[in-house]
């Protein structure tokens, strides 16, 4: 074997050990990697003003109170309620499809009520307002599928501005009550 | 019997360590507080870093309890922090980006799960005071 390799090459870097250089950098960086994917619920918070917000008063149909106590419990129009009906609940109150007295006169009206304790834990939070944020987007789709024949995320500017105005989405967060906080 | 070479053995390693040399992120603080962010669905991807400051609120790890107690703490940068310190947070993360694209600016929230709204609740108007409006809670996608 040596007498063959003698003969094709005189002389040759050995890079056996190129692999184990590799290896080990290859280690250092497995180590160090956490592909860290910064995901997460989108949301815009209400400008600081110190005056304290008027009193306007809203038709109690186009109101949608949502409460999540200290003990996550979930609550609308003070009917407790399960997670999983959240979001076909929203989709029927901002929509209204059989003209009910009671729900929302138009998708522009429809403003979404969140209130929560200070000991609420946010995990309830959260889901809560991804059911919310959820049932907008079906029905966004939805608007859009009809209007445009695509869905909302493969609109043009203009045509996603068309449908946002169509169905604003309208959360007002009410000042959290303080029952249950934890120390 | 001829032994298998392992010439190509390198090259393979390489495309190995170079894939992970881009995916690499290096973690820029190490977390004082345990944070397990909650799962959601209506996810939005953070895209550029350079517009994004990070809020940590969770439980000291043991190893600081001694020190912070058990109760949620907030953590900026590297260090467990008041609420007072989030404007000055916000300002000098200000002061690296570009002015034209200051509004796009947004708080990364990374919060435990089983933390209460209380904390939370403090941080958001301390930001809204501040005028930092665009917030992402941070989330896990969760498979249906």
């Amino acid at each position: 074997m040596l007498k063959k390799g003698k003969k094709r090459m005189q002389n040759e870097v050995n890079a056996s050990s190129m692999a184990d250089i590799a290896f080990l950098l290859l280690i250092f960086f497995l180590v160090t990697t956490t592909i860290l994917e910064d995901k997460g619920v989108l949301v815009l918070l209400p400008p600081w003003s110190e005056e304290p917000p008027e009193n306007i008063k809203l038709n109690e149909r186009n109101v949608y109170g949502i409460l999540v106590n200290a003990n996550n419990d979930l609550l609308v129009r003070n009917e407790p309620m399960k997670i999983k009906d959240l979001k076909d609940k929203t989709k029927e109150f901002i929509m209204n499809p059989t003209g009910r007295e009671d729900l929302a006169l138009n998708p522009k009206k429809a403003i979404i009520s969140l209130k929560h304790d200070r000991g609420t834990k946010y995990k309830a939070y959260l889901e809560v307002y991804n059911e919310i944020k959820a049932a907008y987007r079906e029905l966004r789709d939805e608007e859009s599928e009809k209007r445009f024949g695509r869905k909302y995320e493969y609109l043009q500017r203009w045509q996603r501005d068309t449908v946002r105005n169509a169905i604003p989405l309208v959360i007002s967060e009410a000042e959290p009550t303080d029952f249950g906080e934890e120390q | 019997m001829p032994a298998i070479s392992t010439a190509s053995l390198p090259d393979i390693i390489f495309m190995l360590l170079f894939f992970f040399m881009v995916v690499t992120v290096m973690r820029e603080s190490s977390l004082k507080v345990a944070v397990t962010t909650p799962q959601a669905t209506e996810l939005t991807k953070l895209e550029r870093k350079t517009l994004v400051n990070t809020i940590y609120v969770g439980r000291p790890t043991e190893q600081y309890q001694d020190v912070y107690g058990k109760s949620p703490r907030m953590q900026l940068n590297d260090k467990i922090a008041d609420l007072a310190e989030i404007p000055l947070f916000l300002e000098q993360h200000k002061r690296n980006v570009p002015e034209p694209l200051r509004g796009g600016i947004t708080s990364s929230m990374r919060i435990d799960g089983d933390v209460t709204m209380g904390i939370i609740q403090d941080i958001k108007e301390r930001l809204r005071k501040a005028g930092q409006l665009k917030v992402n809670y941070s989330a896990k996608q969760r498979s249906e």
